[in-house]
């Protein structure tokens, strides 16, 4: 029985010419990540272990992001342990304010996470590099400080589960409606511990910030990481941009998947997941009871320039519903500085919403856009737990870029319909 | 290693945003951490819970962020053990890592009742309910991971030199 691409990459990093599923390896690390709340708990373990430098400075990546900038004078604190640490260590992908951005939108904008890679990071959204061909998982802050010191890891090899996708997404769908849809079809826990690769005809079709947002939202089934395959799409992105070349691995022909799962792009539909949980999923269209308080465009999962651009095509020349406040907050520097270039910030101003410098804030209910009792909000972002987003009795509804930006328009839930711009 | 006390009961898919609001991760500190643990699903359980108490669980816990708090917040609250009928894959690793000692056990997170007084024994995987009378036998740990949880967590089984074959 042949390998998936997932172990390919895990039996290559082990230095093993094959491995199989539940398999406990030792994987050599390409990146290990961290963020500004996640890093001072693996910086604190790191010392008490009496640890005396990190295993390769190149490759280390530090993003302040969470709760930068500071939000509070423990944010603060917490910062200046990152920063102390990256300095003392010579990390050199340390990101700080004016050079951060949300991590996985910032990673693969600058070339620091490539195709092949076996990648680390304490935050549960690092799956989001699978798009890129490489293995790439969340892990906790012992983890960090244990693949910084060692630059290994220890895994259990995954199995998997096959997502065959054919067909093309309609114009008013993206990668989130995609990721929704899977979801809600296999529950919060379908894909726990195991990889989700996606394949099929259908991969060539999705752009590569639809993989990216793809990916994102794995850990939102459960899965140890989501993976697509190395295309043109792939090579395009990398080009010019990857720090070290792409090594490019194709599963064998007869791996083994536990379950094969056919998902038709054509049928998707402006999905929505509803409170409290991601699985919690409906048609958009099903849901134009809903007013909402607040939109948020933005986050891990959709804070990229293709999203910006979705969101700059809806509200481009109208403005947003009475009473809706919707927050817009570009991914990374460079898509803030592109959505100003291209006229996008003003057109966001001026449809009446606010434009935020990078930061995951409300997204996990830190700042810049917190919920009080009774509110709703349609959100990019990626949960929707109980009091993800500011109170515990507010209320956070998932979905794209697009219908986010049609629903601030609406004021209600509302789907995006073609022409309507 | 063994625990005992009362046990508090949870659903499927306690996720780590409940058991530590992203709102208070502005600080590292555990024993501040720890006051708020549990808060947006059960305002009373730092009030109540003592030495040695238990959790127990439906399936997927601790899913979501990767933040380690979580497992940290609870074993800081005094929390002796937590049994779910499945936990969720990096709040598994981390709380083995940070040495909170959790078990999988579907019977056992059906039956036991909140309130029921539980006793474990880490080292056989044996579940008691004192309350009912009725014993479970949990799925034991790989070798592995026994290892990392005799050393008192991965760092100081890194520092032993030792890894796994």
């Amino acid at each position: 029985m042949g390998m998936t691409m997932t172990q390919k990459i895990l039996a290559a990093h082990a230095g093993l010419d094959k491995v199989t599923a539940g398999q406990l390896i030792n994987g050599k690390l390409d990146i290990v990540l961290g963020n500004d709340i996640t890093t001072p708990v693996a910086v604190n373990e790191f010392k008490k272990a009496d640890f005396r430098s990190v295993f390769d400075r190149d490759r280390v990546a530090i993003v302040l992001d969470h709760f930068v900038p500071n939000k509070d004078i423990k944010a603060a604190e917490q910062s200046k342990t990152c920063r102390e640490f990256a300095c003392s260590h010579c990390v050199s992908h340390f990101y700080d304010v004016g050079k951060m951005g949300i991590e996985h939108a910032l990673l693969p904008e600058q070339g620091v996470v490539t195709a092949g890679d076996c990648i680390i990071g304490a935050d549960s959204h690092t799956c989001t590099y699978g798009a890129l061909g490489a293995f790439s998982t969340g892990v906790g802050s012992t983890d960090m400080a244990a693949g910084m010191a060692t630059g290994m890891a220890w895994f259990k090899v995954p199995s998997a589960i096959r997502f065959n996708l054919t067909g093309k997404l309609a114009k008013n769908c993206s990668g989130k409606d995609v990721i929704l849809t899977i979801i809600g079809m296999i529950g919060v826990d379908g894909a726990l511990y195991k990889s989700m690769e996606f394949t099929g005809g259908g991969v060539s079709a999705l752009s590569m910030d639809d993989r990216l947002c793809i990916c994102n939202m794995a850990i939102e089934a459960g899965a140890k990481n989501g993976i697509f395959p190395v295309d043109d799409v792939t090579m395009t992105y990398l080009n010019g941009r990857s720090e070290r070349p792409p090594v490019v691995y194709e599963a064998d022909a007869d791996a083994e998947y536990e379950r094969v799962i056919d998902i038709d792009l054509t049928q998707i539909v402006p999905t929505v997941a509803c409170p409290h949980l991601p699985e919690n999923t409906r048609p958009a269209s099903e849901l134009h009871g809903v007013k909402i308080d607040q939109v948020v465009i933005g986050s891990c999962t959709n804070g990229r320039l293709e999203d910006m651009e979705a969101a700059y095509q809806i509200l481009k020349g109208k403005k947003v519903a009475q009473g809706v406040r919707v927050i817009i907050i570009p991914g990374t520097m460079q898509i803030l500085r592109e959505c100003v270039e291209r006229g996008w910030y003003t057109a966001f101003i001026d449809a009446g919403a606010v434009v935020s410098t990078p930061t995951c804030g409300p997204c996990l209910g830190g700042y810049m856009g917190i919920l009080a009792a009774g509110e709703k909000c349609l959100a990019t972002t990626n949960r929707n737990f109980v009091g993800r987003m500011g109170h515990v009795d507010s209320e956070v509804y998932l979905a794209s870029p697009h219908t986010a930006a049609a629903s601030a328009l609406a004021g209600y839930i509302s789907e995006y319909q073609e022409g309507e711009a | 290693m063994n625990t005992n006390g009362k046990a508090f009961k949870y659903p499927d898919n306690v996720d780590t945003d409940v058991i530590i609001p992203a709102r208070y991760l502005n600080t590292p500190d555990a024993k501040e951490l720890a006051l708020h643990c549990m808060e947006d699903i059960d305002q009373s359980f730092v009030k109540k819970v003592q030495k040695g108490d238990v959790m127990v669980a439906g399936w997927n816990f601790g899913c979501g962020s990767s933040r380690e708090h979580a497992p940290l917040v609870i074993k800081t609250c005094g929390t002796g053990c937590v049994i779910a009928k499945g936990f969720a894959r990096i709040f598994y690793r981390n709380a083995i890592n940070i040495g909170l000692p959790i078990l999988e056990c579907e019977a056992a997170a059906e039956e036991i009742g909140a309130g029921d007084q539980v006793s474990v024994d880490f080292d056989t995987g044996v579940i008691l309910n004192q309350t009912t009378g009725k014993a479970y036998q949990a799925q034991p740990f790989p070798p592995f991971i026994q290892h990392i949880i005799r050393c008192g967590g991965l760092l100081k089984s890194l520092k032993e030199g030792e890894t796994h074959e």
